[in-house]
C-alpha cells in the first residue's frame, strides 16, 4: 500500500482555483518529485497536506485521511514540511530552532541525540547553534530548515524547493545530504522543485504539473531521458 | 540626598508595577500586533476578586494568589471567546473589542462593587524585622516580589518546552504549526499568563493607589509608557521602560516645579515622544535579516 495517497485533490484560495484534480502516490521509503513552472501548484500540494488550504478529495496517509485534520495533528502523524522561505525562526538560536522540530517528542535523551545527529549531517549548524538563525546565510538556514524537520524523525518529508535562491555548490551539497538522509534514515520524501535536473536525479518517481494539473509521471530516469519532454516541459 | 534615594526606591517599587503592566502588554503585542487596551481593567477586575477572597476570611496571601490563578483562567477564557473570533477581523475591529472589554469590566466591577474608594491591605508586613528611613516595606515588598515574578517568567519563557513554543508562535505561526505547535492555544496561554502578570501589578499597586473600578487608568499609562519606552519588541525591554517610567516619574513630580501635578501629562508626552522620535524604543531588537 502507498504511504501517501492523493485522489481527485482540488484546491482554492478564496475563489481562484489552484489544483484542479490532481493524482499522484508516494511509496515507504521513497523519493517522488512534483515538478513544474511557477504557479504550476506545486506548493499548494504540499501545503494541501499539511492543511494550510482548502481543498477538495482525498488525502490519505498511511490509510488514514488527512482532510479535516488540523496542521499539528498532521505533524503528529509524522509529516515533516520544509517550507517554500524555510520558515527560519529567525530571532530563535539554531538549536532553539532544532528543539522547536521536536516539539511533538517528548523523550529529552533521545531529543538531544537527535540534535547531534543533524549536526553530523550538517557540520556548519555545530558551528553555529548558540547563533540567531536570522543570521544564517541561505544555504545555512536551508539545512537548518532541513535539520528541523529531521527533528520530527518523520516518515514522510515535504521538500518545498530546497534549492531555491541558492548557489549551485551549496545546492548540490545539500542533495547530496538529502540522498544520505534517505539511505540512513530511510525517511520518505516528497520533494518540490524547478530545478528538474537535480530533483530527477535524487527521486525514484515524478510528476509533472501543470496549472493545477498532472501531465505526466513516470518513473524519473524515463522522464530524464526522454528529449521530447524534457524539451517541452522541464525547458532544458 | 536621602530624599533622591528615597524618591528612586519609590519610584523603582512603583515602576516594577508599572513592568509587570507594560510585560503583559507586550506578551499580547508580539503575538497579535494590538495592544490591550483592557489590560488595566483586567488587572482591576483581578484585584477586586482578591479583596472578595480576603471578604470571606481569607488570608492576604491566599486571596492574592487564587485571585491570580483565576485570572490566568479568566486570560484563556476571554482570548478563547471573545478574541479569538475577531483575530482576522479588520485592526480597527479589534481594537473596538479591546476598548469594549475595558468598559465593560469597569462597568461590571462598579455595578458588583460600586464606585466607592476601598482600602486595600499589603502582601507584606509593618514590620520587616528591621527598619529604614529609605525605603517602606510595602515598597521593599514590592521590588522583591516583582523581581521574583519576572525571573520566573524569563526563565519559564528561556528555557522550558512551552515557553520556546510560544515564542515561535508568536514569532512565526506559520512554521510553528508545521512542527505540531497548537498556534491557538499558545495566544490563549498567553492572554492567561499576561492576565496573571497584570493581576500580580494590580495586587501590588491597590495599596498604594486604593481599590476602585478606575484605580488602573493612571498604571495602564505609565505601563504604556514603559513598554513603548522600552519597545514593543521587547520583553526584557519593557520590564526596563516600567521601571524607568517609575523613578522619572518620581524625579519630575519633585525636582520639576509643578511636577506633582503634570505626573500623567508626563506620561503622556514621553509615549508621544517615543512615537516621533525612537518608534522601537531603547531596546527594541531589530531583527538580522539575510536573505
Amino acid at each position: 500500500m502507498a504511504l501517501l495517497e492523493v485522489k481527485g485533490l482540488k484546491a482554492y484560495y478564496r475563489q481562484v482555483q489552484a489544483l484542479h484534480g490532481v493524482d499522484f502516490s508516494l511509496d515507504e521509503g521513497g523519493i517522488t518529485t512534483i515538478l513544474g513552472a511557477n504557479g504550476a501548484g506545486k506548493t499548494t500540494t504540499l501545503r494541501a497536506i499539511c492543511r494550510m488550504v482548502r481543498t477538495e478529495g482525498e488525502i490519505r496517509f498511511d490509510g488514514q485521511d488527512l482532510t479535516g485534520m488540523a496542521t499539528e495533528k498532521v505533524v503528529q502523524l509524522g509529516i515533516a514540511h520544509v517550507p517554500e522561505g524555510r520558515g527560519t525562526f529567525v530571532r530563535q538560536s539554531v538549536e532553539e530552532n532544532l528543539q522547536l522540530g521536536a516539539y511533538t517528542r517528548s523523550n529529552k535523551a533521545e531529543i538531544h541525540a537527535d540534535i547531534e545527529r543533524v549536526y553530523e549531517y550538517f557540520p556548519r549548524l555545530r558551528e553555529r547553534q548558540k547563533q540567531q538563525a536570522g543570521t544564517l546565510s541561505g544555504g545555512e538556514q536551508q539545512m537548518l530548515a532541513i535539520g528541523r524537520a529531521l527533528m520530527l524523525r518523520p516518515r514522510l518529508m515535504l521538500l518545498d524547493e530546497p534549492s531555491f535562491g541558492l548557489a549551485p555548490l551549496i545546492v548540490q551539497e545539500i542533495y547530496e545530504i538529502m540522498k544520505r538522509i534517505r539511505g540512513q534514515e530511510g525517511t520518505s520524501m516528497l520533494l518540490v522543485e524547478q530545478n528538474a535536473n537535480i530533483a530527477l536525479n535524487l527521486a525514484d518517481h515524478a510528476y509533472l504539473l501543470e496549472t493545477g494539473e498532472v501531465v505526466m509521471s513516470g518513473e524519473s530516469h524515463v522522464i530524464r531521458d526522454d528529449e521530447n519532454v524534457r524539451k517541452s516541459y522541464l525547458g532544458y | 540626598m536621602d530624599l533622591f534615594f528615597q524618591l528612586t526606591l519609590a519610584g523603582l517599587a512603583i515602576g516594577s508595577i508599572y513592568s509587570c503592566i507594560a510585560l503583559a502588554v507586550v506578551m499580547i503585542y508580539q503575538a497579535t500586533d494590538h495592544f490591550n487596551f483592557a489590560q488595566g481593567e483586567m488587572a482591576m477586575f483581578s484585584t477586586f476578586i482578591a479583596w472578595t477572597l480576603l471578604g470571606i476570611g481569607l488570608p492576604v496571601w491566599v486571596a492574592a494568589v487564587l485571585a491570580v490563578a483565576a485570572s490566568f483562567v479568566a486570560g484563556i477564557v476571554i482570548e478563547r471567546t471573545i478574541i479569538k473570533p475577531v483575530e482576522n477581523a479588520p485592526v480597527l475591529n479589534q481594537i473596538v473589542v479591546f476598548i469594549a472589554l475595558l468598559m465593560i469590566l469597569n462597568n461590571v466591577a462598579g455595578w458588583i462593587w460600586e464606585f466607592t474608594i476601598k482600602p486595600f491591605p499589603s502582601l507584606f508586613p509593618e514590620d520587616l524585622g528591621f527598619h529604614s528611613d529609605l525605603v517602606s516595606p510595602h515598597n521593599l515588598g514590592v521590588i522583591a516580589l516583582t523581581l521574583l515574578v519576572l525571573l520566573g517568567i524569563f526563565l519559564f519563557f528561556r528555557f522550558t518546552r512551552v515557553g520556546l513554543a510560544m515564542r515561535a508562535a508568536a514569532a512565526n505561526p506559520d512554521s510553528a504549526r508545521l512542527v505540531g505547535v497548537s498556534v491557538g492555544w499558545m495566544l490563549a496561554l498567553g492572554w492567561g499568563l499576561a492576565a496573571a502578570i497584570g493581576a500580580v501589578g494590580g495586587i501590588l499597586v491597590a495599596p498604594i493607589v486604593y481599590l476602585d473600578p478606575n484605580m488602573m487608568s493612571g498604571v495602564l499609562l505609565y505601563g504604556f509608557a514603559g513598554a513603548l519606552l522600552g519597545g514593543v519588541s521587547s520583553p526584557s525591554g519593557a520590564v526596563l521602560g516600567g521601571l524607568i517610567v517609575g523613578v522619572l516619574e518620581n524625579w519630575v513630580g519633585q525636582y520639576v516645579p509643578g511636577g506633582s501635578e503634570l505626573k500623567l501629562t508626563f506620561a503622556l508626552i514621553l509615549i508621544i515622544g517615543v512615537l516621533m522620535f525612537k518608534p522601537n524604543g531603547i531596546f527594541g531588537l531589530t531583527v538580522i535579516k539575510r536573505v
